[in-house]
């Protein structure tokens, strides 16, 4: 499986990166490869800079050191035009949702559409309702943010992440407060995705049983070394880990007090 | 007719007309962002010349088809079965049908647009009711304020005082410079102002008399507390809206902690501490304003000062002071009412600070002329 995956086209590299904040280094000197229609996962504990390294990835804030290379522009280093033109292919949904209160659930997914296509009116409305559609929630159209629940609000924002049908996706935390059902159903929506219309996926995330089931390669960060300890597929370093933490970390365990 | 078609993508939508009134659409190329208005224009254009008995979409040449190209299907759906003509798609890939079967063809009729049309008798009624519901909640909150600063006062050790300090210098301390600069500007617009009808009657000198009666009595104290409540009204209402909204002042609750004791009344206290002091630095600066002409108008400060020792008395400054107190738990009462307000959402944080601002400047110069009528039948 990793063989048949180094044919295929790279539509995301992080090289070299370092993001600190300050004198506080976060992540020191990582780089790896996102192929296009991958479910690609990154893995960590808590406080790992899982959401650092992706909020580095969609050019929120420029890294210590390296590279951010998204399909070939450095998006790191290209501003205004050139930036919003390497934005308008990604889409990003938040820890938090971070929907505008002031907007109602339909007019969040329409904003994209209104600000960057020549859509119609009522061929965005019928679309932001296709998007509720696909995470559940048809029926919420008018309902603002704050009389949504909390895995409703997540639900909205992943729609209006894919509003415009970008190629690549970053989620935050995306089934964090859902139920099994809908936790379940959007593991499916986001296989359906990267297998139909080839989306790549770049996924932070703890639920083991959502990694299991979409992910096909994961990093892992780890905290201590602040770099990535494990690259590959899920299952398989579940089982053939040489690093124990990592195994302990897809089997679930509490950590064993080592020596040092 | 396809004239709206994006040059540089490929998209083409033809069409074929048969003897018995159907009509099969051939779509042509990509089915995205870019290219899904051209189709759905040139459909839209087709579908008026006539209707059709059975509309059939053959899909043999879509290359890529996401869920915005999904989106003309849908409607293509819906038209028809508004008119009640045969609908067929064909040769549609089968990952395309795959993204296809996510959608219920009803999804354009679903929706909850519930508009709810109030009459003119209602709207009056349910305004009426929010009034009501309203000074209702204002008067409970005094209540239980004045209750709980009380029991505070009573019992000094129960106060967070660590939290009084730290509002104590937002407040006060960091107020300090806009207090002055506000109150030295005043003074000296109005003693120059002021100098010119004056000097007509060759009483320039009384300047000082007029500077001081109105800043001791009326403008010092007011400019202060307008400034104050402008600068800590609105961000105590920021605060507390904002730990509204994140469930902060529920968790109190829930630890039997009472928010207005632990949110309000250091509030309270800080500013019942420090406005009456940034109105006496604000006096002082609003003279100095006064001084700064008088001096360019040839006098000595000597003159000056003399002039307002004799005006003014004590009187005058501490019913100043007296007023700036009331002033201070209007300004951290209000600030901290709106605050506790607060409905759900962000825009409920700016609502709140808005009206804290808005309320806190009516209740302080309601009050401002309030204390005019009294100082004067008690001939103060």
């Amino acid at each position: 499986m990793e063989d048949k995956m180094e044919d295929r086209e790279v539509i995301i590299s992080v090289k070299n990166f370092t993001a600190a904040y300050g004198a506080n280094v976060i992540i020191d000197n990582i780089s790896f490869d996102v192929y296009k229609g991958e479910i690609f996962v990154i893995l960590g504990g808590s406080g790992c800079g899982k959401s650092t390294v992706l909020k580095h990835m969609i050019g929120l804030y420029p890294p210590a050191s390296g590279q951010i290379i998204i399909e070939g522009e450095d998006i790191t280093a290209v501003e205004d035009e050139k930036k919003i033109g390497i934005l308008k292919k990604i889409g990003v949904s938040y820890q938090s949702g971070a929907l505008f209160g002031s907007m109602t659930a339909l007019e969040n997914i329409m904003l994209p559409m209104e600000e960057f296509t020549n859509i119609t009116t009522d061929m965005r409305k019928l679309i932001a309702k296709m998007k509720l559609e696909i995470v559940g929630l048809k029926g919420s159209e008018n309902k603002l943010p704050s009389e949504l629940s909390g895995g409703m609000i997540k639900r909205v924002a992943l729609a209006r992440a894919m509003a415009l049908d970008p190629e690549i996706l970053f989620l935050d935390e995306p089934s964090a407060g859902l139920d099994p059902i809908t936790s379940a159903e959007l593991d499916q929506l986001i296989i359906n995705l990267a297998k139909n219309l080839h989306i790549t996926f770049v996924i932070v995330t703890h639920e083991l049983a959502s990694i299991y089931t979409i992910a096909d390669r994961v990093i892992m960060l780890d905290k201590k070394v602040k770099k990535i300890v494990a690259t590959g597929n899920p299952q398989y370093l579940r089982d053939n880990s040489k690093d124990p933490w990592v195994r302990q970390f897809f089997n679930r365990e509490a950590e064993v007090q080592t020596a040092n | 007719m396809s004239a709206n078609k994006p040059v540089s993508v490929n998209a083409e939508l033809s069409y074929q007309k048969a003897p018995d009134g159907s009509i099969v659409v051939f779509l042509k190329g990509i089915l995205n962002s870019d290219t899904i208005t051209y189709f759905y224009k040139e459909l839209t254009n087709l579908l008026k010349i006539e209707i059709p008995r059975k509309l059939t979409f053959n899909c043999k040449d879509i290359t890529y088809c996401d869920t915005i190209g999904v989106s003309l299907f849908i409607k293509a759906a819906e038209l028809a079965r508004q008119n009640n003509y045969g609908y067929e798609i064909t040769n549609l890939d089968k990952k395309y049908t795959q993204l296809l079967n996510l959608f219920h063809p009803d999804t354009q009729e679903a929706v909850g647009e519930v508009t709810i049309k109030e009459t003119f008798i209602e709207r009056p009624g349910e305004d009426s009711l929010i009034l009501l519901a309203d000074i209702k909640e204002n008067i409970t909150f005094i209540g239980q304020a004045t209750i709980a600063l009380l029991l505070s006062l009573l019992n000094p050790r129960k106060v967070r005082w660590k939290d009084v300090l730290v509002t104590s210098e937002k407040v006060g301390v960091n107020a300090f410079g806009i207090i002055a600069l506000v109150n030295f500007l005043v003074g000296l617009v109005i003693s120059f102002q002021s100098a010119i009808p004056l000097e007509k009657y060759g009483g320039t000198i009384f300047v000082a008399d007029l500077l001081v009666l109105s800043t001791f009595r009326e403008l010092g104290p007011l400019m202060t507390a307008i400034v104050v409540n402008g600068r800590s009204g609105s961000a105590f209402a920021a605060e507390i809206g904002t730990m509204k909204v994140n469930e902060e002042v529920d968790a109190l609750t829930t630890m039997g902690l009472d928010p207005i004791k632990f949110l309000v009344v250091p509030k309270i206290i800080a500013s019942l501490i420090m406005i009456p002091i940034l109105t006496v630095f604000g006096n002082l600066f609003a003279l100095i304003g006064g001084l700064v002409v008088m001096i360019t108008l040839g006098f000595p400060p000597v003159a000056y000062l003399n002039e307002i020792v004799s005006a003014a008395s004590y009187v005058d400054f501490l019913g100043g002071l007296f007023k700036s107190v009331f002033f201070a738990v209007i300004i951290a009462g209000v600030g901290c009412l709106e605050g506790l307000k607060t409905q759900k959402g962000p825009a409920a944080v700016g609502d709140s600070t808005t009206s804290a601002v808005v309320r806190g400047i009516i209740l302080i110069i309601l009050f401002d002329g309030i204390f005019g009528v009294l100082f004067y039948y008690l001939g103060i």
